[in-house]
Protein backbone atom coordinates (compact mmCIF):
# COMPACT_ATOMS: atom_id res chain seq x y z
CA UNK A 1 0.00 0.00 0.00
CA UNK A 2 1.27 3.57 -0.86
CA UNK A 3 0.87 5.89 2.17
CA UNK A 4 0.73 9.90 1.77
CA UNK A 5 0.75 11.48 4.69
CA UNK A 6 1.00 15.79 5.19
CA UNK A 7 3.02 16.33 2.11
CA UNK A 8 3.10 19.53 1.18
CA UNK A 9 5.11 20.46 -2.15
CA UNK A 10 6.35 24.07 -3.32
CA UNK A 11 7.38 25.00 -6.52
CA UNK A 12 8.96 28.57 -6.77
CA UNK A 13 7.84 29.69 -3.46
CA UNK A 14 4.17 28.36 -4.06
CA UNK A 15 2.36 25.76 -2.33
CA UNK A 16 1.30 23.65 -4.78
CA UNK A 17 0.36 20.87 -2.19
CA UNK A 18 -0.75 22.06 0.81
CA UNK A 19 -0.41 19.09 3.67
CA UNK A 20 -1.84 15.97 1.53
CA UNK A 21 -2.70 12.33 2.84
CA UNK A 22 -3.88 9.72 1.28
CA UNK A 23 -4.11 5.88 0.44
CA UNK A 24 -3.73 3.78 -2.28
CA UNK A 25 -4.46 -0.02 -1.06
CA UNK A 26 -3.21 -2.91 -2.97
CA UNK A 27 -5.28 -4.22 -6.03
CA UNK A 28 -7.42 -1.00 -5.88
CA UNK A 29 -8.04 1.80 -8.55
CA UNK A 30 -7.84 4.71 -6.88
CA UNK A 31 -8.96 8.12 -8.08
CA UNK A 32 -8.23 11.99 -8.16
CA UNK A 33 -10.17 14.21 -9.84
CA UNK A 34 -9.45 17.95 -9.85
CA UNK A 35 -9.33 20.73 -12.00
CA UNK A 36 -6.06 22.55 -13.85
CA UNK A 37 -3.74 23.57 -11.33
CA UNK A 38 -4.80 21.87 -8.08
CA UNK A 39 -1.99 19.73 -8.33
CA UNK A 40 -2.46 16.42 -8.94
CA UNK A 41 0.31 16.27 -11.39
CA UNK A 42 2.74 17.62 -8.52
CA UNK A 43 1.69 14.92 -6.14
CA UNK A 44 2.36 11.76 -8.75
CA UNK A 45 5.62 13.43 -9.48
CA UNK A 46 6.39 13.99 -5.54
CA UNK A 47 5.87 10.39 -5.24
CA UNK A 48 7.84 9.18 -8.34
CA UNK A 49 10.82 11.21 -7.05
CA UNK A 50 11.17 13.87 -9.35
CA UNK A 51 9.98 16.79 -7.26
CA UNK A 52 11.61 17.24 -3.77
CA UNK A 53 8.47 17.91 -1.05
CA UNK A 54 8.99 20.61 1.53
CA UNK A 55 7.30 18.19 4.53
CA UNK A 56 5.58 15.22 4.42
CA UNK A 57 6.08 11.66 4.26
CA UNK A 58 5.55 9.21 1.64
CA UNK A 59 5.80 5.41 1.83
CA UNK A 60 5.24 2.40 -0.18
CA UNK A 61 4.47 -0.83 1.84
CA UNK A 62 5.63 0.33 5.68
CA UNK A 63 8.72 1.65 3.66
CA UNK A 64 9.79 5.20 3.34
CA UNK A 65 10.61 6.40 0.00
CA UNK A 66 9.93 10.30 0.79
CA UNK A 67 13.82 11.33 0.74
CA UNK A 68 15.10 8.53 -2.68
CA UNK A 69 15.88 9.08 -6.13
CA UNK A 70 13.52 8.35 -8.69
CA UNK A 71 16.01 5.09 -9.49
CA UNK A 72 15.50 4.06 -6.43
CA UNK A 73 11.48 4.29 -6.23
CA UNK A 74 11.08 2.77 -9.32
CA UNK A 75 12.54 -0.64 -7.78
CA UNK A 76 10.08 -0.54 -5.56
CA UNK A 77 7.42 -1.20 -8.30
CA UNK A 78 6.51 2.10 -8.59
CA UNK A 79 5.83 3.63 -12.06
CA UNK A 80 4.56 6.63 -13.65
CA UNK A 81 2.37 6.93 -17.64
CA UNK A 82 3.37 10.76 -17.62
CA UNK A 83 0.96 13.34 -18.74
CA UNK A 84 1.35 13.95 -22.53
CA UNK A 85 2.72 10.73 -22.42
CA UNK A 86 6.51 11.67 -23.44
CA UNK A 87 7.45 8.42 -24.85
CA UNK A 88 10.87 8.59 -26.37
CA UNK A 89 9.95 9.96 -29.80
CA UNK A 90 13.28 9.42 -31.20
CA UNK A 91 13.54 5.36 -30.22
CA UNK A 92 11.58 2.93 -31.96
CA UNK A 93 8.46 1.70 -30.34
CA UNK A 94 10.17 -1.43 -29.76
CA UNK A 95 13.16 0.49 -27.86
CA UNK A 96 10.65 2.24 -26.10
CA UNK A 97 9.25 -0.83 -24.67
CA UNK A 98 13.16 -2.30 -24.07
CA UNK A 99 14.08 1.08 -22.31
CA UNK A 100 10.96 0.49 -20.19
CA UNK A 101 12.48 -2.53 -19.07
CA UNK A 102 16.06 -0.86 -18.67
CA UNK A 103 16.42 -2.39 -14.93
CA UNK A 104 15.62 -6.04 -15.87
CA UNK A 105 17.82 -8.43 -17.20
CA UNK A 106 16.14 -11.80 -18.22
CA UNK A 107 16.01 -11.13 -21.79
CA UNK A 108 13.53 -13.76 -22.11
CA UNK A 109 10.85 -12.70 -19.91
CA UNK A 110 11.71 -9.46 -21.46
CA UNK A 111 10.81 -11.12 -25.03
CA UNK A 112 8.06 -12.45 -23.23
CA UNK A 113 6.64 -9.34 -21.97
CA UNK A 114 6.86 -7.34 -25.19
CA UNK A 115 4.45 -10.18 -26.91
CA UNK A 116 2.13 -9.67 -24.10
CA UNK A 117 1.90 -5.76 -24.24
CA UNK A 118 1.82 -6.57 -28.47
CA UNK A 119 -0.70 -9.02 -27.71
CA UNK A 120 -2.58 -6.06 -25.77
CA UNK A 121 -1.88 -3.44 -28.55
CA UNK A 122 -2.00 -4.84 -31.84
CA UNK A 123 -1.30 -1.33 -33.43
CA UNK A 124 2.10 -1.48 -31.45
CA UNK A 125 3.65 -4.79 -33.31
CA UNK A 126 2.10 -3.31 -36.92
CA UNK A 127 4.63 -0.12 -35.88
CA UNK A 128 7.19 -2.01 -34.25
CA UNK A 129 10.12 -0.17 -35.95
CA UNK A 130 8.40 3.19 -36.62
CA UNK A 131 10.12 5.94 -34.21
CA UNK A 132 7.24 6.71 -31.98
CA UNK A 133 7.48 10.39 -32.34
CA UNK A 134 5.38 8.89 -35.86
CA UNK A 135 2.93 7.67 -34.09
CA UNK A 136 -0.59 8.80 -33.22
CA UNK A 137 -1.94 10.48 -30.04
CA UNK A 138 -3.70 7.39 -28.98
CA UNK A 139 -0.85 4.79 -30.04
CA UNK A 140 1.54 7.00 -28.10
CA UNK A 141 -0.64 6.44 -24.91
CA UNK A 142 -0.81 2.75 -25.70
CA UNK A 143 2.85 2.83 -25.89
CA UNK A 144 3.80 5.38 -22.90
CA UNK A 145 1.08 2.55 -20.38
CA UNK A 146 2.91 -0.34 -22.50
CA UNK A 147 6.62 0.73 -21.76
CA UNK A 148 4.97 1.42 -17.86
CA UNK A 149 4.14 -2.01 -17.81
CA UNK A 150 7.33 -3.37 -18.71
CA UNK A 151 8.94 -2.95 -15.25
CA UNK A 152 6.39 -5.07 -13.81
CA UNK A 153 5.12 -2.52 -11.36
CA UNK A 154 2.98 -3.31 -8.53
CA UNK A 155 1.84 0.34 -8.47
CA UNK A 156 0.94 2.22 -12.24
CA UNK A 157 0.45 6.00 -11.70
CA UNK A 158 -1.25 7.76 -14.98
CA UNK A 159 -1.26 11.15 -14.81
CA UNK A 160 -4.08 12.01 -17.33
CA UNK A 161 -4.42 8.74 -19.76
CA UNK A 162 -7.65 10.75 -21.95
CA UNK A 163 -5.77 13.78 -22.75
CA UNK A 164 -6.43 15.39 -26.19
CA UNK A 165 -8.00 11.55 -27.18
CA UNK A 166 -10.76 10.79 -29.26
CA UNK A 167 -13.84 9.46 -27.39
CA UNK A 168 -13.40 5.77 -28.95
CA UNK A 169 -9.67 5.93 -27.94
CA UNK A 170 -10.55 6.69 -24.32
CA UNK A 171 -12.54 4.19 -23.97
CA UNK A 172 -10.27 1.55 -25.28
CA UNK A 173 -7.88 3.48 -22.52
CA UNK A 174 -10.02 3.07 -19.71
CA UNK A 175 -11.02 -0.79 -20.93
CA UNK A 176 -6.91 -1.91 -20.67
CA UNK A 177 -6.80 0.20 -17.41
CA UNK A 178 -9.02 -2.04 -15.82
CA UNK A 179 -7.90 -5.21 -17.75
CA UNK A 180 -4.54 -3.86 -16.16
CA UNK A 181 -6.10 -4.21 -12.31
CA UNK A 182 -7.82 -7.40 -13.26
CA UNK A 183 -4.06 -8.92 -13.33
CA UNK A 184 -3.41 -7.42 -10.03
CA UNK A 185 -1.84 -4.29 -10.71
CA UNK A 186 -2.98 -1.12 -8.20
CA UNK A 187 -3.86 1.66 -10.39
CA UNK A 188 -3.42 5.33 -9.13
CA UNK A 189 -5.15 7.73 -11.64
CA UNK A 190 -5.44 11.06 -12.74
CA UNK A 191 -7.63 12.72 -14.37
CA UNK A 192 -10.25 15.94 -15.73
CA UNK A 193 -12.37 13.10 -17.49
CA UNK A 194 -14.06 12.57 -14.02
CA UNK A 195 -16.82 10.84 -15.31
CA UNK A 196 -15.01 7.50 -16.48
CA UNK A 197 -12.64 8.01 -14.05
CA UNK A 198 -15.00 7.84 -11.27
CA UNK A 199 -17.19 4.61 -12.52
CA UNK A 200 -14.37 2.66 -12.63
CA UNK A 201 -12.82 3.98 -9.33
CA UNK A 202 -12.95 1.86 -5.93
CA UNK A 203 -12.19 5.18 -4.19
CA UNK A 204 -12.05 8.84 -5.00
CA UNK A 205 -10.38 11.74 -4.00
CA UNK A 206 -11.27 15.40 -4.52
CA UNK A 207 -8.10 17.84 -5.06
CA UNK A 208 -8.84 21.50 -4.92
CA UNK A 209 -6.10 23.95 -4.86
CA UNK A 210 -3.51 21.95 -2.78
CA UNK A 211 -6.05 20.34 -0.27
CA UNK A 212 -8.16 17.29 -0.72
CA UNK A 213 -11.79 18.24 -0.03
CA UNK A 214 -13.82 15.22 -0.33
CA UNK A 215 -13.47 11.41 -1.01
CA UNK A 216 -15.68 8.37 -1.12
CA UNK A 217 -15.82 5.37 -3.37
CA UNK A 218 -16.77 5.97 -7.05
CA UNK A 219 -20.17 6.12 -6.77
CA UNK A 220 -20.51 7.95 -4.12
CA UNK A 221 -18.39 10.54 -5.23
CA UNK A 222 -20.72 10.15 -8.69
CA UNK A 223 -24.14 10.91 -7.38
CA UNK A 224 -23.10 14.01 -4.99
CA UNK A 225 -24.64 17.13 -6.49
CA UNK A 226 -21.56 19.35 -6.25
CA UNK A 227 -19.19 17.15 -7.88
CA UNK A 228 -21.91 16.05 -10.57
CA UNK A 229 -21.57 20.28 -11.14
CA UNK A 230 -18.46 20.71 -10.45
CA UNK A 231 -16.54 17.91 -12.40
CA UNK A 232 -19.54 16.38 -14.35
CA UNK A 233 -21.30 19.22 -15.92
CA UNK A 234 -24.59 18.74 -14.84
CA UNK A 235 -26.87 21.22 -12.97
CA UNK A 236 -28.51 20.60 -9.37
CA UNK A 237 -31.90 19.09 -9.61
CA UNK B 1 36.50 33.02 -64.60
CA UNK B 2 39.07 32.98 -62.50
CA UNK B 3 37.94 29.69 -60.57
CA UNK B 4 37.84 27.65 -63.50
CA UNK B 5 41.54 29.17 -64.77
CA UNK B 6 42.78 28.09 -61.07
CA UNK B 7 41.39 24.22 -61.47
CA UNK B 8 42.65 24.01 -65.31
CA UNK B 9 46.06 25.38 -64.21
CA UNK B 10 46.30 22.71 -61.82
CA UNK B 11 47.72 19.23 -62.20
CA UNK B 12 46.00 16.25 -61.64
CA UNK B 13 48.64 15.22 -59.08
CA UNK B 14 48.72 18.64 -57.15
CA UNK B 15 44.44 18.42 -56.91
CA UNK B 16 45.26 14.73 -55.91
CA UNK B 17 47.12 16.27 -52.77
CA UNK B 18 45.13 18.81 -51.96
CA UNK B 19 41.90 16.63 -52.11
CA UNK B 20 44.12 14.19 -49.39
CA UNK B 21 44.87 17.11 -47.38
CA UNK B 22 40.76 18.28 -47.29
CA UNK B 23 40.12 15.04 -46.45
CA UNK B 24 42.37 14.50 -43.80
CA UNK B 25 41.85 17.51 -42.02
CA UNK B 26 37.98 17.24 -42.61
CA UNK B 27 38.41 13.80 -40.64
CA UNK B 28 40.62 15.27 -38.02
CA UNK B 29 37.86 18.24 -37.67
CA UNK B 30 34.93 15.32 -37.45
CA UNK B 31 36.91 14.02 -34.61
CA UNK B 32 36.38 16.50 -32.42
CA UNK B 33 33.15 17.57 -33.60
CA UNK B 34 31.67 14.56 -32.72
CA UNK B 35 32.57 15.66 -29.18
CA UNK B 36 30.68 18.85 -28.98
CA UNK B 37 27.57 17.52 -31.20
CA UNK B 38 27.09 14.35 -28.32
CA UNK B 39 27.43 16.48 -24.99
CA UNK B 40 25.29 19.03 -26.85
CA UNK B 41 22.57 16.06 -27.79
CA UNK B 42 22.48 14.98 -24.07
CA UNK B 43 22.94 18.59 -21.68
CA UNK B 44 21.81 20.87 -24.31
CA UNK B 45 25.44 22.92 -23.71
CA UNK B 46 28.27 23.39 -25.35
CA UNK B 47 31.17 22.13 -23.58
CA UNK B 48 34.22 24.77 -24.81
CA UNK B 49 36.69 23.17 -22.92
CA UNK B 50 36.31 20.30 -25.32
CA UNK B 51 39.18 22.34 -27.42
CA UNK B 52 41.41 22.23 -24.96
CA UNK B 53 40.61 18.18 -24.14
CA UNK B 54 42.45 17.90 -27.35
CA UNK B 55 45.54 19.97 -26.27
CA UNK B 56 45.83 18.29 -23.30
CA UNK B 57 45.92 14.67 -25.00
CA UNK B 58 48.87 16.23 -27.48
CA UNK B 59 50.79 17.24 -24.38
CA UNK B 60 49.86 14.06 -22.64
CA UNK B 61 51.45 12.22 -25.95
CA UNK B 62 54.48 14.11 -25.84
CA UNK B 63 55.20 13.46 -21.86
CA UNK B 64 54.29 9.59 -23.13
CA UNK B 65 56.62 9.52 -25.95
CA UNK B 66 59.53 12.14 -25.12
CA UNK B 67 59.77 12.54 -21.96
CA UNK B 68 59.30 9.37 -20.53
CA UNK B 69 60.28 7.24 -22.84
CA UNK B 70 57.03 4.93 -23.47
CA UNK B 71 56.87 3.25 -27.06
CA UNK B 72 54.32 5.32 -28.68
CA UNK B 73 51.63 2.66 -29.69
CA UNK B 74 51.53 2.37 -25.59
CA UNK B 75 51.46 5.78 -25.15
CA UNK B 76 48.58 6.03 -27.32
CA UNK B 77 46.48 4.05 -25.21
CA UNK B 78 47.46 5.40 -22.13
CA UNK B 79 46.84 8.90 -23.83
CA UNK B 80 43.07 7.96 -24.42
CA UNK B 81 42.66 6.43 -21.29
CA UNK B 82 44.10 9.88 -19.73
CA UNK B 83 41.65 11.92 -22.00
CA UNK B 84 38.87 10.29 -21.01
CA UNK B 85 39.77 10.09 -17.31
CA UNK B 86 39.86 14.43 -17.97
CA UNK B 87 36.51 14.47 -20.33
CA UNK B 88 34.82 12.99 -16.62
CA UNK B 89 36.68 14.77 -14.59
CA UNK B 90 35.69 17.52 -16.39
CA UNK B 91 32.16 17.02 -16.26
CA UNK B 92 31.83 15.89 -12.55
CA UNK B 93 33.25 19.05 -11.34
CA UNK B 94 32.27 21.84 -13.23
CA UNK B 95 29.13 21.01 -15.16
CA UNK B 96 27.32 18.33 -12.92
CA UNK B 97 26.56 20.64 -9.68
CA UNK B 98 25.14 22.81 -11.84
CA UNK B 99 22.60 20.20 -13.20
CA UNK B 100 19.46 21.78 -11.85
CA UNK B 101 21.17 25.43 -12.47
CA UNK B 102 19.70 27.75 -15.44
CA UNK B 103 21.70 26.89 -18.63
CA UNK B 104 24.01 30.06 -18.83
CA UNK B 105 25.21 29.12 -15.70
CA UNK B 106 26.57 25.62 -17.01
CA UNK B 107 27.98 27.36 -20.07
CA UNK B 108 30.15 30.03 -18.25
CA UNK B 109 31.55 27.14 -16.15
CA UNK B 110 32.34 26.05 -19.60
CA UNK B 111 34.49 28.64 -20.07
CA UNK B 112 35.84 28.76 -16.94
CA UNK B 113 36.87 25.05 -17.61
CA UNK B 114 38.44 26.05 -21.19
CA UNK B 115 40.60 29.22 -19.34
CA UNK B 116 41.60 26.83 -16.55
CA UNK B 117 43.27 24.06 -18.88
CA UNK B 118 44.85 26.73 -21.11
CA UNK B 119 46.11 28.39 -18.44
CA UNK B 120 47.10 25.33 -16.48
CA UNK B 121 48.91 24.42 -19.57
CA UNK B 122 50.77 27.36 -19.65
CA UNK B 123 51.70 27.22 -15.97
CA UNK B 124 52.95 23.30 -16.28
CA UNK B 125 54.10 22.89 -19.72
CA UNK B 126 54.95 26.78 -20.43
CA UNK B 127 53.72 28.44 -23.21
CA UNK B 128 57.07 27.73 -25.58
CA UNK B 129 55.91 25.28 -28.53
CA UNK B 130 56.55 21.74 -28.00
CA UNK B 131 57.25 19.50 -30.74
CA UNK B 132 55.11 16.95 -31.19
CA UNK B 133 57.09 13.28 -30.84
CA UNK B 134 57.98 12.25 -34.39
CA UNK B 135 56.93 8.82 -35.41
CA UNK B 136 58.41 8.03 -38.21
CA UNK B 137 56.18 5.06 -39.48
CA UNK B 138 53.24 7.50 -39.60
CA UNK B 139 54.84 10.41 -40.56
CA UNK B 140 57.08 9.37 -43.02
CA UNK B 141 56.16 10.20 -47.30
CA UNK B 142 54.81 8.02 -49.46
CA UNK B 143 54.47 8.45 -53.05
CA UNK B 144 51.25 6.80 -54.60
CA UNK B 145 50.85 7.49 -57.97
CA UNK B 146 53.50 10.18 -58.49
CA UNK B 147 51.82 12.24 -55.49
CA UNK B 148 53.18 12.76 -52.70
CA UNK B 149 51.50 12.33 -49.45
CA UNK B 150 52.73 11.53 -45.01
CA UNK B 151 51.63 8.15 -44.45
CA UNK B 152 49.04 10.21 -41.80
CA UNK B 153 46.90 11.93 -43.93
CA UNK B 154 46.03 8.38 -45.41
CA UNK B 155 46.13 6.89 -41.98
CA UNK B 156 43.12 9.73 -40.45
CA UNK B 157 40.58 9.03 -42.56
CA UNK B 158 40.95 5.13 -42.03
CA UNK B 159 40.77 5.86 -38.51
CA UNK B 160 38.22 7.90 -38.16
CA UNK B 161 35.47 6.16 -40.18
CA UNK B 162 36.43 2.92 -38.04
CA UNK B 163 35.77 5.26 -34.81
CA UNK B 164 32.30 6.61 -36.63
CA UNK B 165 31.12 2.89 -37.69
CA UNK B 166 31.58 1.57 -34.00
CA UNK B 167 30.07 5.13 -32.65
CA UNK B 168 27.27 4.73 -34.16
CA UNK B 169 26.56 0.98 -32.99
CA UNK B 170 27.27 1.97 -29.58
CA UNK B 171 24.65 4.75 -29.78
CA UNK B 172 22.00 3.02 -32.37
CA UNK B 173 22.64 -0.88 -31.57
CA UNK B 174 23.79 -1.26 -27.74
CA UNK B 175 21.77 -0.48 -24.14
CA UNK B 176 23.97 1.71 -23.10
CA UNK B 177 23.33 3.59 -27.12
CA UNK B 178 19.78 3.45 -25.74
CA UNK B 179 19.55 4.96 -22.37
CA UNK B 180 21.85 7.62 -23.90
CA UNK B 181 19.55 8.46 -26.95
CA UNK B 182 16.52 8.65 -24.02
CA UNK B 183 17.97 10.94 -21.87
CA UNK B 184 18.70 13.03 -24.66
CA UNK B 185 15.20 13.27 -25.54
CA UNK B 186 14.20 13.33 -21.86
CA UNK B 187 15.93 13.50 -18.61
CA UNK B 188 13.24 13.32 -16.44
CA UNK B 189 11.23 10.33 -17.99
CA UNK B 190 14.37 8.26 -18.40
CA UNK B 191 15.29 8.56 -14.80
CA UNK B 192 11.60 7.09 -14.29
CA UNK B 193 12.59 4.05 -16.44
CA UNK B 194 15.58 3.54 -13.93
CA UNK B 195 18.25 5.19 -15.74
CA UNK B 196 21.01 6.85 -13.93
CA UNK B 197 21.34 9.65 -16.17
CA UNK B 198 25.04 10.46 -14.03
CA UNK B 199 26.20 7.38 -15.41
CA UNK B 200 25.13 8.04 -18.81
CA UNK B 201 26.32 11.37 -18.93
CA UNK B 202 30.05 10.66 -18.11
CA UNK B 203 29.83 7.59 -20.33
CA UNK B 204 29.08 10.43 -22.70
CA UNK B 205 31.84 12.90 -21.55
CA UNK B 206 33.88 9.70 -21.95
CA UNK B 207 33.19 8.70 -25.23
CA UNK B 208 33.73 12.41 -26.68
CA UNK B 209 37.06 12.91 -25.11
CA UNK B 210 38.38 9.32 -26.08
CA UNK B 211 37.30 10.58 -29.72
CA UNK B 212 38.72 13.87 -28.79
CA UNK B 213 42.21 11.81 -27.74
CA UNK B 214 42.65 9.85 -31.01
CA UNK B 215 42.03 12.59 -33.34
CA UNK B 216 44.62 14.67 -31.16
CA UNK B 217 47.10 12.34 -31.50
CA UNK B 218 46.24 12.37 -35.28
CA UNK B 219 46.68 16.56 -35.43
CA UNK B 220 49.94 16.17 -33.17
CA UNK B 221 51.63 13.64 -35.93
CA UNK B 222 50.14 15.99 -38.76
CA UNK B 223 50.64 19.12 -37.35
CA UNK B 224 53.50 18.48 -34.58
CA UNK B 225 53.46 22.19 -32.88
CA UNK B 226 51.89 21.95 -29.59
CA UNK B 227 51.20 25.16 -27.33
CA UNK B 228 48.57 25.57 -24.77
CA UNK B 229 46.45 27.60 -26.89
CA UNK B 230 46.17 25.30 -29.07
CA UNK B 231 43.27 23.66 -28.76
CA UNK B 232 41.10 27.16 -29.31
CA UNK B 233 41.14 27.58 -33.24
CA UNK B 234 40.16 23.67 -33.74
CA UNK B 235 37.60 23.84 -30.98
CA UNK B 236 35.64 26.51 -31.93
CA UNK B 237 35.82 25.20 -36.04
CA UNK B 238 34.76 21.88 -34.75
CA UNK B 239 32.07 23.66 -32.71
CA UNK B 240 30.99 25.23 -36.12
CA UNK B 241 31.27 21.86 -37.91
CA UNK B 242 28.79 20.74 -35.81
CA UNK B 243 26.23 23.11 -35.93
CA UNK B 244 26.83 23.48 -39.43
CA UNK B 245 25.87 19.50 -39.33
CA UNK B 246 22.90 19.74 -36.81
CA UNK B 247 24.07 20.08 -33.62
CA UNK B 248 23.14 16.94 -31.46
CA UNK B 249 23.13 14.85 -35.04
CA UNK B 250 26.92 12.52 -35.17
CA UNK B 251 26.28 12.21 -38.78
CA UNK B 252 25.81 15.88 -39.01
CA UNK B 253 29.22 16.81 -37.23
CA UNK B 254 30.93 14.05 -39.39
CA UNK B 255 29.76 15.72 -42.44
CA UNK B 256 30.12 19.60 -41.27
CA UNK B 257 33.85 18.36 -40.17
CA UNK B 258 34.33 17.19 -43.94
CA UNK B 259 32.78 20.60 -45.47
CA UNK B 260 35.38 22.73 -43.28
CA UNK B 261 38.36 20.76 -43.76
CA UNK B 262 37.95 20.31 -47.17
CA UNK B 263 36.38 23.72 -47.95
CA UNK B 264 39.73 25.59 -46.00
CA UNK B 265 42.26 23.24 -47.75
CA UNK B 266 40.87 24.03 -51.29
CA UNK B 267 39.82 27.67 -51.50
CA UNK B 268 43.84 27.86 -50.14
CA UNK B 269 44.86 25.67 -52.77
CA UNK B 270 42.84 27.13 -55.82
CA UNK B 271 43.03 30.88 -54.63
CA UNK B 272 46.60 31.41 -52.64
CA UNK B 273 45.90 34.82 -52.45
CA UNK B 274 43.14 34.12 -49.82
CA UNK B 275 44.93 32.42 -47.60
CA UNK B 276 45.03 35.17 -44.77
CA UNK B 277 41.41 34.10 -45.16
CA UNK B 278 41.95 30.90 -44.14
CA UNK B 279 40.24 30.53 -40.91
CA UNK B 280 37.74 32.94 -41.87
CA UNK B 281 35.74 30.28 -44.48
CA UNK B 282 34.39 28.27 -41.34
CA UNK B 283 32.91 31.31 -39.78
CA UNK B 284 31.60 32.08 -43.27
CA UNK B 285 29.91 28.78 -43.98
CA UNK B 286 28.46 29.22 -40.48
CA UNK B 287 26.79 32.64 -41.13
CA UNK B 288 25.50 31.47 -44.65
CA UNK B 289 23.97 27.87 -43.14
CA UNK B 290 22.77 29.88 -40.14
CA UNK B 291 21.07 31.86 -42.12
CA UNK B 292 19.70 29.32 -44.83
CA UNK B 293 18.88 26.15 -42.59
CA UNK B 294 19.22 27.52 -39.08
CA UNK B 295 18.94 24.13 -37.37
CA UNK B 296 22.16 22.69 -39.59
CA UNK B 297 22.11 20.76 -42.90
CA UNK B 298 21.14 17.26 -40.65
CA UNK B 299 19.38 18.89 -38.07
CA UNK B 300 15.80 17.58 -37.33
CA UNK B 301 12.97 20.14 -37.22
CA UNK B 302 11.62 19.81 -33.65
CA UNK B 303 8.18 18.42 -33.51
CA UNK B 304 6.10 17.55 -30.60
CA UNK B 305 2.64 15.81 -30.17
CA UNK B 306 0.70 17.49 -27.43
Amino acid sequence: MLKVEDLVVSYGGIEALKGISLDVPDGKIITLIGANGAGKSTLLRTIIGLVKPESGKISYNEKEITALNSQKIVTTGITLVPEGRRVFSNLTVLENLKIGAYMRNDKAEIEKDIEWIYGMFPRLQERNWQLAGTLSGGEQQMLAVGRALMCRPKLIMMDEPSLGLAPLVIKDIFRIIQEINAKGMTILLIEQNANMALKIADWAYVLETGRITMEGTGKELLENPQIREAYLGKKKK
Amino acid sequence: MEFFQAIFNMSAASFAQHMVNGISLGSLYAMIAIGYTMVYGILLMINFAHGDIVMMACYFAFFGITVFQIPWYLTFVGVIIATALLGVVIERTAYRPLRDAPKNSVLISAIGASFLLENLANYLFSGRPLRFPNIELLSQNIAIAGVQVQAISLVIPVVTMLCLVVLLHIVNHTKIGMSMRAVSKDYEIARVMGINIDNVISITFAIGSILAAIGAIMWGIRYPGITPLLGVMPGLKCFIAAVIGGIGNIKGAVLGGFILGLGEILIVAFFPQLSGYRDAFAFIVLIIILFYKPTGLLGEKTTEKV
